[in-house]
């Protein structure tokens, strides 16, 4: 919102320094994005009429404009078309500085010279219009020559660029944040000039007004104006109105927008004539109907919309032969618009349900100044003051305005005043600190709260426009974040809070960290690949997979959620193998998502209110490692997982033999990572297959990648993931006995089983390890040897020779009942 | 009466498909094309010699070699497909690796440290910086209903306070039902939800997690984005405790030179709610182009819980306060690192992310 400095002076008498009057804005929430010095810089622009347009050959985009500012005929390139012969317009003549500093020389286009330039109002930064020339003959009566600052009047002013909150309906005009800074300084706020009805004549007898829909439209105000004269404003409100941003269009709407500037009340002024039975009735549109608005488009009315419970309510104003007429509170319809003919004028104020308007706003795509007042909430008791304020400014213009008496005023449903208990001792629950009562009394009466003492309480009733205030405990909290704003949050003491419960990480949180940094200290890279993919994507590592979609996508190649992070690594890995970068090992850690019909729902609270259980994706949590480096493949997959394993504590898990692998992995270097007490799968190792690789990223030829992808869903989970017990053994004192057994092995017996159970066969064993793997055609078909190390010794004494020699007979014959004779 | 040149078509043709029938691998197939389709082969020779018929014959000649040779190439492309599967299969074979085999300290592993992303190592010093101030950490889905991401943190179906997120949908459900979480508060949601289940009030928690926004990215935001937040629900909390804690943590994760301040914002789910800013990390207060020459830098939000909010999930607000305070974990990292552009968080390039330990 921008307000001129010079409007808010006229409600309240502030500091002269514009820094402090910022900060002061700041600190009373009302942020200010920005400060424009109006007027600075334009010293050097003049009036000048235009009296020729010429084409110039070959350019369809500028013309050749003859202007006289005063020095006889100047030739002007422009690209401007909106104006005609005889208008007038600001001229930046060659050496005139504009501000941003931007300077105007002689310039050569398409052949012609441009001595100078004609200027819209943005580049004078006098609004933010920047669709044409800046028409001067439509706000004043311009002379050639004149100065241009002379010409509009304009006295240089500051306009702030107010952001004001979600929560500030009142703050969102002029008189609003006067009251915030009038409060702040203790400084009196001074209300507008006002008008009263001046005819004898009764609305009654000329209008009609009538709400069908009450808990749409909790007021309408039809004030009856005659006598009217379509034309421009008065400077004054012309200027004040491109100070704001807004387009000066006639007397008559100028006189509107201003009112809702300076109060915060949209108002829709009506050709009277052109209102059948100049009647106003509100109520819900009906299924089928249409409106053609002022933009021009034609709207369905009454249309459930895609938002959640939007049922298609849409609030309109008919008139007498029940037609709609206007969308109430966003925009009008084109046929009863105020145009030059309009003598008798019918001006709606009125109050709509917020959330009404919020909802038709959003389904019809429309949002305008009106829009977006109503649904943040307008004082319900401020239509008729804004109606007189509205013929006060208008008188100016037509002096012979005639206001009838007793504006019709219909009431629908209005918010009730609310009123909050303030106990001793609630301010200091909030806010850590104990205010003065007069101090508290001081800041809400400024802002217009009424406050009743109570014993040790205070009422305080909040002003009618304050619908953000709601009732209960939630309303206290509401008034005393008004105290503590008024007050001043810098003001406010600190304390830092301190309790007995200790921080800390949850089990997976260190789960998480401790594979995360076994894997990076082991060389890994980590990554943050995209959560949203391509179909193409989505396809190549899970194909015709039900997928979980995005309605409203950025780009059509980010719509899906992605069910693995192998693919966003490899294309990663892709980017990086281009740039000759390709020898790195790369992981990461994140969400995977299924869709709720091919695994087991995540149930939660949704729709309206949370009354109905959704089933929502599958969020699986995992660490997945590309092992893209030059030596790399599954092999080298296989022993990161056994250092992961070590730091896990995970003794239990042995590598399988995938059956069925993934799309994406190698089909015969794939296995399982299964967890050999509670048969749950851990996790993946293996290879990226060469076919996916080439599907996917064709650029990096022929290189092997391992793949390391890990379940934390799984690891977590202590009856999934066995953890090593925490009894930890003494070794002997006495020396170990240590003999080899080289096993010939059927290729369906693993290598890990077979040392689990001759390791778990007599107690005396302290280890058995795998230390060689060796395939030979002289071995029978089907089998390799598998050579173990076997470590054994008693807690007691040294085992003697014949104990050893047991205790590796038993072994043999172990191994020999699985199916692996000794070679 | 001249012979045709075709008459031996037929058993020219089966020649041709027994030789392909022959071909043992792609590379044999490849050196064998030109002689059974190319220039030289016996069907362009054929082609060749119907030059010396009479017209009529000729089309007739032609159409049946045409035939001819739409039979062999189908033939071959056939051969080509079965080898290629062949191929393939023989490379799986003899690529095959018992994984569980694998021994794996004969493995050789080069010594080359690795990097944790940015992201990853900023929300690990953020969360120790919390948790050595006793706060837990907690974390929820990303894909979240309306309910948990805006009615229960007060902020109902089409009120304008949406306009504060731009919220990706999920098609799953009625239109607008299933969200990609816009903040990590529906965590707040979830932990005061499942803390008045099981009796376990008070709560003092930091929730970090990935968010998303349908905004296009640049240099300073991703539409993919880290957020942390806390959440502090106990007997007898202030503002003046938000605030403490607000400066405690920026003193401790930015440094003792750069302290806090709170000014007036909204928050649907806060009440009192205040942006907070930190002193300029890159001026130090002094004034510069990244603060506009304030001073300041905007951070994050925070405020007192709003008792609808508490109400909403069955807090008693009259026995209970709190508050809750959240800021990017990506934005903390840029302001660190200095980096000109997020985009570089999300490109992968090695480069770039060697730089982070």
């Amino acid at each position: 919102m921008k307000i001129p400095l010079s409007w808010l002076r006229e409600f309240v008498d502030l500091p002269e320094s514009v820094d402090e009057l910022t900060t002061l804005l700041d600190d009373l929430g009302l942020v200010v994005e920005g400060v424009q010095r109006m007027g600075e810089g334009l010293e050097d622009v003049v009036v000048a009429r235009v009296d020729e347009i010429r084409a110039i050959e070959g350019a369809d985009r500028v013309r050749l404009v003859v202007v006289d500012a005063g020095h006889g005929p100047l030739e002007i390139v422009c690209g401007a078309t909106n104006f005609a012969l005889g208008n007038y317009v600001p001229l930046a003549p060659i050496g005139a500085v504009l501000p941003g500093g931007f300077v105007i020389t002689e310039r050569k286009m398409r052949g012609a010279t441009s001595h100078g330039m004609l200027c819209s109002a943005r580049e004078l930064r006098l609004s933010d219009d920047h669709e044409g020339l800046l028409i001067l003959d439509d706000l004043t009566t311009p002379r050639v020559g004149e100065g241009l600052l002379q010409a509009l009047g304009i006295v240089p002013d500051v306009v702030f660029d107010i952001t004001v909150e979600g929560n500030r309906p009142d703050a969102w005009c002029v008189e609003g944040v006067a009251r915030d800074l009038a409060t702040r300084l203790q400084r009196p706020l001074v209300s507008p000039p006002l008008a009263e009805p001046n005819s004898t004549d009764q609305s009654v007898t000329v209008a009609v007004a009538g709400i069908d829909a009450p808990d749409l439209c909790g007021r309408l105000t039809l004030s009856v104006l005659r006598n009217v004269v379509v034309g421009p404003s008065p400077s004054w409100v012309a200027q004040r109105l491109l100070a704001a941003g807004m387009r000066p269009i006639s007397n008559v709407v100028d006189a509107s927008n201003l009112v809702m500037l300076e109060l915060g009340q949209p108002t829709h002024p009506y050709d009277a004539s052109r209102v059948a039975g100049r009647t106003l009735r509100v109520r819900a549109a009906r299924p089928g109907e249409t409106l053609v608005t002022l933009d021009g488009v034609e709207r369905a009315l009454a249309r459930p919309g895609r938002g959640l419970g939007d049922t298609g309510e849409d609030c309109v104003i008919v008139d007498g032969n029940d037609t709609v007429i206007g969308l109430a509170g966003m925009m009008g319809g084109s046929s009863s618009e105020i145009s030059e003919t309009t003598t008798e004028v019918l001006l709606e104020a009125a109050f709509f349900d917020p959330m009404t308007i919020a909802r038709s706003s959003k389904r019809h795509r429309l949002r305008s100044e009106a829009s977006a007042r109503f649904e943040r909430g307008v004082d319900p008791q401020l239509a008729l003051r804004a109606a007189a304020r509205f013929v006060y400014v208008l008188r100016e213009s037509v002096p012979a305005l005639e206001w009838l008496a007793q504006p019709l005023d219909v009431r629908g449903v209005m918010p009730e005043p609310v009123t909050v208990e303030l106990r001793e001792g609630d301010v200091a629950r909030l806010l850590g600190v104990a205010l003065e009562t007069d101090e508290v009394t001081r800041l809400l009466e400024g802002l217009g709260f009424h406050v009743e003492p109570a014993g040790s309480t205070l009422r305080v009733t909040a002003p009618s426009a304050r619908l953000d205030v709601r009732p209960g405990l939630a309303g206290r909290a509401d008034v005393i974040e008004e105290i503590a704003r008024l007050h001043g949050y810098r003001l406010l003491p600190r304390h830092v809070p301190s309790w007995p419960t200790p921080g800390g990480l949850d089990e997976r949180q260190v789960l998480r960290r401790r594979l995360r940094d076994v894997v990076v200290d082991l060389g890994a890279i980590e990554a943050w690949t995209p959560t949203l993919v391509s179909d193409r994507e989505f396809d190549a590592a899970q194909p015709g997979v039900e997928r979980v979609r995005i309605t409203n996508p950025l780009a059509e190649d980010e719509s899906v959620l992605r069910a693995t992070m192998v693919t966003g690594l490899v294309q990663a890995w892709a980017k990086n193998v281009e740039r000759n970068e390709g020898d790195v090992m790369l992981c990461e850690l994140g969400a995977v998502f299924s869709h709720p019909s091919t695994s087991e729902p995540r149930l939660t609270k949704g729709g309206v209110g949370g009354g109905v259980e959704l089933a929502l994706p599958r969020e699986n949590e995992r660490l997945t490692v590309l092992l893209g480096r030059s030596e790399d493949s599954a092999v080298t997959a296989v022993a990161l997982w056994a250092t992961v394993a070590v730091r896990l504590g995970l003794d239990e898990v042995v590598i399988r033999t995938d059956p069925t692998p993934t799309t994406f992995m190698h089909p015969t270097r794939a296995a399982l990572l299964v967890d050999r007490a509670s048969s749950a799968v851990l996790g993946r190792v293996g290879e990226i297959d060469a076919k996916f690789l080439h599907t996917l990223v064709p650029g990096v030829g022929a290189r092997r990648a391992g793949v390391l992808d890990l379940d934390l869903d799984v690891l977590n989970d202590w009856s999934l993931a066995t953890r090593r017990s925490d009894f930890a053994s003494v070794p002997s004192r006495f020396p170990s006995a240590l003999f080899d057994l080289a096993f010939v092995t059927p290729e369906g017996l693993h290598a890990q089983d077979l040392a689990f159970v001759l390791r778990a066969s007599d107690e005396l064993i302290e280890d058995v390890r795998l230390f060689d793997v060796y395939h030979d055609d002289g071995l029978p078909a089907g089998t390799r040897s598998l050579a173990y190390a076997v470590r054994v010794s008693s807690l007691e004494r040294t085992l003697s020779e014949s104990e050893v020699g047991e205790i590796r007979e038993n072994l043999i014959a172990t191994a020999s009942a699985l199916g692996a004779t000794l070679r | 009466m001249t012979t045709s040149p075709l008459k031996d078509l037929d058993q020219q043709v089966e020649s041709l498909l027994a030789t392909i029938g022959a071909l043992t691998d792609a590379e044999a197939l490849r050196e064998a094309e030109p002689s059974i389709t190319g220039k030289r082969s016996i069907l362009s020779t054929l082609q060749k010699s119907l030059g010396s018929l009479e017209p009529e014959a000729r089309r007739d000649a032609g159409a049946e070699l045409q035939e001819a040779r739409r039979i062999v190439e189908a033939a071959l492309d056939s051969r080509r497909a079965e080898l290629a599967l062949v191929a393939r299969s023989q490379a799986l074979a003899s690529d095959r690796i018992e994984l569980g085999d694998v021994v794996v300290e004969n493995v050789r592993w080069p010594v080359n440290a690795g990097h944790p992303s940015l992201v990853a190592s900023t929300q690990r010093r953020l969360e120790d910086v919390f948790v050595a101030m006793g706060f837990r950490v907690s974390e929820g889905p990303e894909v979240e209903s309306d309910w948990y991401n805006f009615e229960a943190l007060n902020i109902p179906p089409a009120h304008p306070a949406r306009g504060l997120w731009d919220t990706f949908y999920v098609e799953l459900g009625d239109p607008e039902t299933v969200v990609l979480r816009t903040h990590t508060s529906p965590t707040q949601v979830h932990l005061m939800e499942s803390a008045v289940r099981s009796n376990a009030l008070p709560i003092h928690a930091v929730m970090p997690g990935r968010c998303f926004r349908r905004d296009a990215p640049d240099a300073r935001h991703l539409a993919t984005f880290h957020q942390i937040e806390g959440l502090v629900v106990d007997r007898g909390i202030t503002f003046a405790d938000l605030a403490g804690v607000i400066e405690t943590f920026t003193r401790a994760f930015f440094g003792a030179d750069i302290s806090s301040r709170l000014r007036p914002g909204f928050f649907p789910f806060t009440e009192p709610s205040a942006e907070f800013e930190i002193t300029c990390t890159i001026c130090h207060g002094e004034g510069c182009r990244t603060c506009s020459q304030t001073g300041w830098i905007e951070l994050g939000g925070c405020g007192m819980l709003d008792p609808a909010v508490l109400d909403a999930v069955g807090i008693d607000a009259e026995e209970w306060s709190g508050f809750a305070f959240g800021f990017g974990i990506d934005r903390c990292a840029q302001m660190r690192h200095q980096i000109a552009d997020m985009r570089a968080l999300i490109e992968n390039d090695v480069r770039f992310l060697r730089q982070f330990s």
